[in-house]
């Protein structure tokens, strides 16, 4: 892809989609506000149900921003503990990103056994090996995963239909790149990073 | 959690979203809008036609698209220096955008084989426009033209299939402003075209 260069320097504080300029214009109008509410049964959730905080992050596997938020929202989860109920839906962007839906059906089909969240940081922790699926399917084996069935449910896209079901939803709720952030039903217009996104959920710190 | 299944304001109160400082209108008496400094063209009123390069040697025209609906995306610059910007996303969502058979039409002032590179380089899967020569003769006719920077602003219209403005919207600056607001704006097409039917 061309400008992965770019992407490589600028990934501490960028975003996929969104312009540079945001910080200051991001406070005189109001956000758009998440259309589709967190439903535990379809969702992937991390944290008790009836946190007081939720953050939903719509992500890329393959984005370079998703990868550099992916810690930073370990942080505010380690930090948060109990408080905080975090969302994970996907928002592939195929044209720019040619793993990025693979790599979601691989989630999903790890979901499927029970097993996603630990897919879902195998892949944000080696996104540059994204294009080798051995690599995935090596750890969904080590994982103790039906790896029969998880191979077949992706090679027949399975959970592609999920997968477009959370764009479609993202797009409705203004997602306007990746990763973006709902921090307690709202877009977060702000840095992807701990800091900001801890203010945004209102933990005050 | 409660909070999160709140509907965002869908139709014309959509069009409020991003008011900017740019984009400040002054209701006179008679409940007539002015425009303060850039305020873009208001649902209502008639598109004006234009007829712009797409390539070298082809020109697009809004009439062209008469019988369905048009989205107009009049952004600043080609080259964004992140990854990518506003008309990826719009690319991405192009399916959804087919669903109501409505065309997508992107205008900027940068000229026509800036814009075959980045529409190359970035897939996108819709005519690019050059409002270059005169320059941003078509972004000024639709009060999208932010003259201290000599750009488009980044401003959206849902154009009907009679050529008439039904959405416009005008983003702050630097602010991408997604697609919820042209899709709730071509929902709301479908819904009054429905309606005058029956």
């Amino acid at each position: 892809m061309a400008g992965t260069a770019t992407v490589t320097r600028k990934r501490e504080t960028g975003k996929t989609l969104l312009e540079p300029s945001l910080k200051e214009t991001a406070r005189k109008y109001d956000a758009p506000r998440l259309t589709v509410p967190i439903t535990p049964e379809r969702d992937h959730t991390e944290g008790p149900l009836n946190a007081a905080l939720t953050l939903v992050q719509y992500g890329d596997y393959q984005c370079p921003y998703c990868g550099a938020a992916y810690g930073e929202v370990k942080k505010v989860q380690k930090e948060l503990g109990s408080k905080l109920l975090f969302v994970f839906r996907n928002f592939p962007l195929t044209n720019m990103h040619e793993f990025a839906m693979n790599a979601a059906e691989t989630a999903e089909a790890a979901a499927a056994q029970g097993k996603f969240w630990e897919m879902h940081d195998f892949l944000y922790e080696h996104q540059d090996t994204l294009r080798d699926s051995s690599r995935a399917l090596g750890y969904a084996k080590k994982l103790g995963l039906d790896t029969q069935r998880f191979e077949r449910e992706i090679a027949q896209h399975v959970h592609q239909k999920r997968i477009k079901e959370d764009f479609s939803g993202g797009v409705r709720s203004g997602v306007n790149g990746t990763p973006t952030f709902y921090a307690n039903g709202v877009r977060h217009d702000g840095e992807a990073v701990a800091k900001a996104l801890f203010k945004a959920v209102g933990s005050g710190k | 959690m409660v909070q999160m299944n709140k509907k965002r304001r869908r139709g014309s109160e959509l069009g409020s979203r991003g008011v900017g400082k740019s984009n400040r209108r002054t209701r006179l008496k008679t409940g007539k809008l002015v425009k303060a400094e850039r305020s873009v063209l208001e649902p209502g009123k008639k598109a004006p036609n234009f007829s712009l390069n797409s390539t070298p040697d082809q020109k697009v025209s809004l009439n062209d698209f008469r019988g369905q609906p048009v989205i107009l995306a009049f952004y600043p610059a080609d080259w964004s220096p992140v990854c990518t910007d506003q008309l990826s996303l719009y690319a991405e969502v192009m399916p959804e955008f087919k669903k109501f058979n409505a065309e997508l039409i992107a205008i900027s002032v940068d000229n026509i084989w800036s814009h075959l590179a980045f529409a190359k380089d970035r897939k996108l899967n819709f005519p690019v426009l050059a409002d270059f020569e005169p320059k941003g003769m078509t972004s000024r006719k639709y009060g999208a033209y932010n003259e201290k920077v000599g750009e488009c602003a980044r401003a959206l219209f849902v154009v009907d299939g009679q050529g008439i403005i039904r959405w416009s919207h005008l983003s702050p600056d630097g602010v991408n402003p997604g697609a919820d607001g042209i899709l709730a704006a071509l929902e709301n097409l479908n819904t009054g075209q429905a309606a005058s039917k029956s």
